[in-house]
């Protein structure tokens, strides 16, 4: 066996007994009810995350996000307000300017050679003031399509209701792993993480590939904040603060490793879903306080980074006894 | 003619790396390029990998000139290139390694089955059927990572194929299995230029040998017309026969500083008695990855040792760590100054003061006008050629960077000093003035271990000689048989089955 | 000392011209009242409203210098203040809560430099840890409220002033003259530089790297414990949810417009906390001209880039060597950035 996969098993491992948990206290959290709220509520989270699972795995990170998805509600909610355009023209438009929002800063940490941490620090302010530039305020979304947006469902078994906003997510999923598992792009993403010098020698376009990956978390990005604009049906300069965060723990509770080369975009999901899971546990519970949940995303946080640092360490012994015999 | 190298030169910044080299491979044929460190070898062949660019001479390939920008290009032109660090991924499936850039796919999806089949097809012949491309090259082990790495260096280069130490980490099985594979394609008619510094492996496997020496070429010759005294001759080079001993009448009854008893690491360096005199000078010869530099690092606590013990006259020496070793009255010059010396961006009085301040401790600081004092007085022992104490060390040549180095450590007095390689790559002046300072240091009573690649050094400058070979220490020369010949001899006794171990060490 | 001056003398000449700009626009920017005793002003406001950011900066200061990064400062300050706020809110002395408040600061740097140091983590993903953790942490602590307290002994960190002058500008202006010369008067900033260019070389020359690095991280937490205490008196009560809030990003950034590089080494105390005034003054004047306060994120973005730009391993050479009109030869193999592994 793989040891490289155990992350990935353990992450699963940790959300089947988590759920096995909630079940046996709560039975009713195993139903298509609980199942769907899950992915609605968390729908945009888990668009972002894919985006940044793809940065993680090539090494960087992406702080630039949640200004990013804050930044899109108010856009779209502004634009919606001060013109006749249809959603669907104001939604390419802003995936447009996200995309190359992630395309320059992509550009900036190539170019100027400076850690994608500080690049996107600067992102993370520019986005944020843009969305303060165009509102203060939180702009109420009051156009019909959004309505029938909001309505789209498909009634599950149980009566659980996978909304429009969770589809997409999984269908964001689905394009996450075939990005980063099965084209040339993504292996030169995994290259990268693995090691720029060397994939440089094995003729990785470095400039080329970062652009592309951080114009790929902007799109997601972008995406994630008309989802949000969906599920909130407003734009406020203010929301989705520290969502990079969340996004880039659910990433490492997902299995990547935090300093690149190695990862799962389906990981990722199962991040988003056990954070979920925790903070629904907490409301079904209702005597748990609110911040045991980021109490119990630190732990995991902490047993993941553990996890892996051992299995790194492991791995490094194997190869030295290899090398020795 | 498949490659020929016409009057190669490189130089950096103090140092020049090539001078005027030559160096022809015919194809079909392996190749050895022979040299300590520091000799031209690496420099060479980034030379011809396009990694620098040479400042005069020219390569030509199949007769035509050429001139590689990048590790890319030379792969173009038909120059593969495999180090001893594995140039793959790990984190990558063997066959996405094999098939990197050129992965089949289709509308924009690789095709994984297709990719898979073909990555076996290019491992087909390196006899590697156990191995499942689908998995993660880092779950392999070394030599099934470098025939990986030949497979895919073969399948985009096919003309000259470097092997650059491409055995060091390697076992005797492993070995063999990669020499098998490199004869192979020499049957297919590469030309393979192999660099190693393993005499064996260079007369078990190699048709032709050149031997470069201080960025010179010194011979090319057929490896079968080239005995093995010959070569560790001019690999090591000793033209100064009459070298003059510093004081080979061995003084005797010296007083023992300290003593180790059955010191040893294991995978490092096997266990040996060793006891230092006062005022003496313990030269250490034998060939680069032969146990040298890890004897150093391990009595210094860099390693610390897990078999014997040290002690001196007050009782047991404990060297767990440098500030222990530091502590017991030790220093160390390391080999690569660079990496383990220097502090660049700091100072020449920092660097100077660095050591004597974390021996003090934190809460009691050198006053910034002894730290002056300290670094102008040695600017001046050590003729350190600098605008001032204040400039960046990293600013310095090479050979001012090793005086630092040395400053830093004599400054503290120790009683035990080591010096691995103290005067590679730097001008003959300062060589010069280095070994006038060994010799200056040791009349105040400071031992030393002298490492080094250049037998004229040790012969001049030691009073005993130890050689190490296969991570043993195998001999000890002492007075009047401390000369070159000996030394060579002493080094290319191969395979003399136990003959010379730890026993002949000890005193 | 010229060379002091020298070090300092981009951040003072950039502290002057944002100063000079706001002061032609609104001339009463410099002008300071005596009232009620204590001083009024915008310069002084300045200096007090950037009191938790220059707090910070200084314990930051030495962790960017080791090379590494503390992310968890926000979270660490509120977890301080929430002690602060609890041991006064249940009638604990004054001298305990506040050393409630530092142990918590220091047992939270110990937890990063112990991840840092001992176990080998990244500093960046290490102390990611107690920066999600750390809100929980506080709110606990809180019980989720408002923790609110009043205490005249514990809110005169916030607002009371000592001969006129606001305290936290006091407490910063301390702990930064404190720390510069625990610093520099010992050889603790020596090694702890030596220690950010190459640690294994330092370690080689029996430098104790870990010590000195737990040493750092817990300097950062007894920093944001100070800044923690001064953010809690100032408004009398403990918010877990939004004390120190993205403060960590400001402190960096204080950090890096002081000129101490992200890759560790030189660096400089008192730079960090012109930095630090530097970015509340651009702030303060955004204010004053009218504009809303969320502009200076533009500007702070544009500030970031125009220092990427000049600090940019693949830029500066090329600039620098424009200016001095003489290039350098490339390094041989064997660059600072393998030394610095």
């Amino acid at each position: 066996m793989n040891t490289r996969a155990l992350p990935l098993y353990a992450t699963i491992a940790i959300f089947l007994v988590a759920y096995l948990i909630c079940w046996i206290q709560f039975p009713a959290m195993l139903s298509t009810r609980v199942i769907g709220n899950l992915l609605t509520d968390n729908a945009y989270l888990g668009i972002v995350a894919v985006g940044m699972t793809v940065v993680i795995i090539s090494g960087g990170i992406d702080l630039s996000v949640g200004s990013v998805i804050a930044f899109s509600g108010v856009f779209i909610s502004v634009v919606l307000r001060d013109t006749s355009l249809h959603p669907l023209v104001v939604f390419p438009l802003l995936l447009a300017v996200t995309t190359l929002f992630g395309a320059a800063m992509g550009g900036l940490i190539h170019g100027l050679g400076m850690p994608p941490f500080i690049v996107t620090l600067a992102g993370m302010f520019l986005a944020r003031g843009a969305a303060y530039m165009l509102t203060i305020d939180s702009v109420p979304i009051d156009h019909e399509f959004y309505d029938t947006l909001r309505r789209l469902y498909w009634l599950m078994p149980g009566k659980g209701r996978l909304t429009l906003l969770g589809i997409v997510m999984l269908l964001s999923v689905v394009v996450g792993m075939i990005l980063a598992h099965r084209t040339r792009f993504g292996t030169s993403v995994f290259a990268l993480g693995g090691g720029a010098h060397t994939a440089r020698l094995m003729g990785v376009a470095v400039g080329r590939t970062t652009v592309l990956i951080y114009a790929f978390s902007g799109f997601m990005a972008g995406l994630a904040g008309i989802v949000f604009s969906i599920y909130t049906a407003s734009g406020y300069p203010l929301a989705t603060v520290g969502v990079e965060l969340n996004a880039i723990a659910a990433v490492v509770i997902g299995g990547t490793l935090l300093t690149g080369g190695s990862g799962w975009v389906v990981g990722t999901l199962i991040g988003v879903l056990t954070m979920g899971l925790i903070q629904t546990y907490i409301v079904f519970d209702g005597s748990l306080s609110s911040w045991w949940t980021k109490i119990a995303i630190g732990a995991l946080l902490l047993m993941f980074i553990l996890l892996q640092k051992g299995l790194l360490a492991l791995g490094r012994q194997q190869f030295a006894g290899t090398a020795q015999t | 003619m498949l490659l020929s190298i016409r009057g190669l030169t490189k130089s950096f910044p103090g140092t020049r790396a090539l001078d005027g080299v030559s160096f022809d491979l015919r194809a079909g044929e392996i190749h050895a390029l022979l040299g300590e460190n520091g000799a031209g070898k690496s420099t060479l062949i980034k030379c011809l990998t396009g990694v620098y660019e040479r400042d005069a001479g020219e390569i030509l390939l199949d007769g035509r000139p050429v001139a590689p920008q990048s590790t890319h290009d030379a792969q173009t032109l038909g120059i593969g290139t495999v180090y001893q660090e594995v140039n793959l991924l790990p984190n990558l499936s063997v066959a996405e390694n094999l098939t990197f850039g050129r992965q089949p796919s289709r509308a924009g999806l690789v095709q994984t089955r297709k990719m898979r089949a073909q990555a076996e097809e290019m491992l087909s012949g390196y006899g590697l059927d156990h191995v499942n491309v689908a998995q993660s090259l880092g779950a392999y082990s070394v030599a099934v990572q470098q025939i990986v790495a030949i497979a895919r260096a073969v399948a985009l280069s096919g003309k000259v194929l470097i092997l650059d130490e491409p055995t060091a980490s390697l076992d005797s099985a492993e070995t063999e299995m990669l020499f098998s594979v490199v004869r192979d394609l020499r049957e297919r008619g590469l030309g393979i230029i192999f660099v190693s510094h393993f005499l064996d492996q260079v007369f078990s496997l190699t048709d032709r040998l050149t031997v470069l020496r201080n960025g010179q070429h010194i011979v090319t010759a057929e490896t079968a017309e080239v005995s093995r005294l010959d070569l560790i001759h001019h690999m090591l080079g000793h033209e100064l026969e009459e070298a003059e001993h510093r004081r080979h009448a061995t003084k005797t009854a010296q007083q023992s500083v300290l003593t180790f008893d059955g010191t040893g690491r294991r995978g490092k360096i096997a266990p040996f008695d060793l006891t230092v005199s006062r005022g003496e000078v313990i030269g250490m010869a034998g060939l680069l990855g032969s146990g040298r530099t890890e004897t150093a690092d391990m009595l210094f606590g860099r390693t610390p040792p897990d078999s014997g013990k040290a002690h001196d006259d007050d009782g047991p020496v404990s060297l767990r760590n440098p500030r222990e070793a530091i502590a017991a009255g030790f220093g160390y010059a390391p080999e690569d100054r660079k990496t383990d010396g220097i502090i660049g961006e700091l100072s020449v009085r920092e660097n100077i003061a660095l050591a004597l301040q974390a021996r003090r401790g934190w809460w009691r600081p050198l006053p910034r006008a002894e730290q002056r004092e300290l670094a102008e007085r040695y600017i001046e022992r050590l003729d350190i050629r600098t605008s001032g104490a204040e400039k960046p060390v990293g600013e310095l040549s090479g050979g001012n960077q090793q005086k630092v180095v040395l400053a830093r450590w004599l400054a503290m007095n120790p009683r035990f000093l080591i010096l691995d390689e103290p005067t590679r790559g730097i001008d003959v002046g300062a060589h010069a003035e280095i070994l006038r300072l060994i010799g200056e240091v040791v009349e105040s009573g400071m031992s030393i271990l002298l490492i080094s690649s250049e037998l004229d050094e040790l012969v001049a400058a030691s009073d005993r000689i130890i050689v190490v070979r296969d991570r043993e220490h195998v001999a000890e020369l002492v007075g009047e048989d401390i000369e070159t010949d000996a030394i060579v001899r002493a080094i290319a006794a191969s395979d003399a089955p136990a003959a010379a171990p730890a026993a002949e060490v000890a005193r | 000392m010229s060379a002091g001056i020298r070090r300092i003398l981009p951040q003072l000449l950039t502290l002057l011209a944002v100063v000079a700009l706001i002061t032609a626009f609104f001339p009463s920017f410099l002008s300071v009242e005596m009232v009620d005793g204590r001083l009024v002003g915008s310069a002084i406001d300045v200096l007090k409203r950037g009191a938790p950011v220059a707090l910070l900066a200084v314990g930051m200061t030495l962790v960017i210098a080791t090379g590494g990064i503390d992310l968890s400062v926000g979270a660490v300050m509120a977890i301080c203040g929430a002690a602060g706020a609890w041991a006064i809110s249940n009638d604990y002395p004054l001298v305990a809560a506040l050393l409630i408040a530092l142990a918590a600061g220091l047992a939270c740097g110990l937890w990063n430099g112990v991840l840092v140091a001992l176990v080998g983590i990244q500093p960046i993903v290490a102390t990611l840890i107690l920066m999600v953790a750390g809100r929980g942490i506080a709110q606990m602590i809180t019980e989720g409220r408002i923790l609110t307290f009043s205490h005249d002994g514990f809110a005169f960190f916030g607002s009371g002033t000592i001969f006129g002058v606001p305290t936290p500008v006091i407490l910063w202006l301390a702990v930064g003259i404190l720390f510069t010369l625990l610093v520099r008067r010992t050889a603790l900033g020596l090694l702890i530089e030596s220690v950010g260019i190459n640690r294994r070389a330092s370690a080689l020359s029996g430098v104790n790297a870990t010590v000195l690095l737990v040493f750092v991280y817990m300097a950062s937490g007894i920093c944001a414990a100070v800044a923690g205490i001064v953010a809690t008196a100032d408004i009398r009560g403990a918010d877990a949810n939004n004390a120190g809030l993205w403060l960590e990003l400001d402190a960096i950034l204080a950090v890096v417009i002081g000129g101490t590089s992200l890759l560790g080494g030189r660096f400089s105390i008192i730079a960090s906390l012109i930095g630090a005034m530097i970015i509340q003054a651009i702030d303060t004047g955004i204010l004053l001209a009218g504009f809303p306060s969320e502009y200076n994120l533009v500007i702070k973005a544009g500030l970031v880039v125009i220092i990427l730009v000049l600090q940019s391993p693949r830029l500066s050479p090329r600039i620098s060597a424009a200016l001095s009109r003489r290039r350098k030869e490339p390094a041989p193999a064997g660059s600072a950035t393998e030394a610095r592994e």
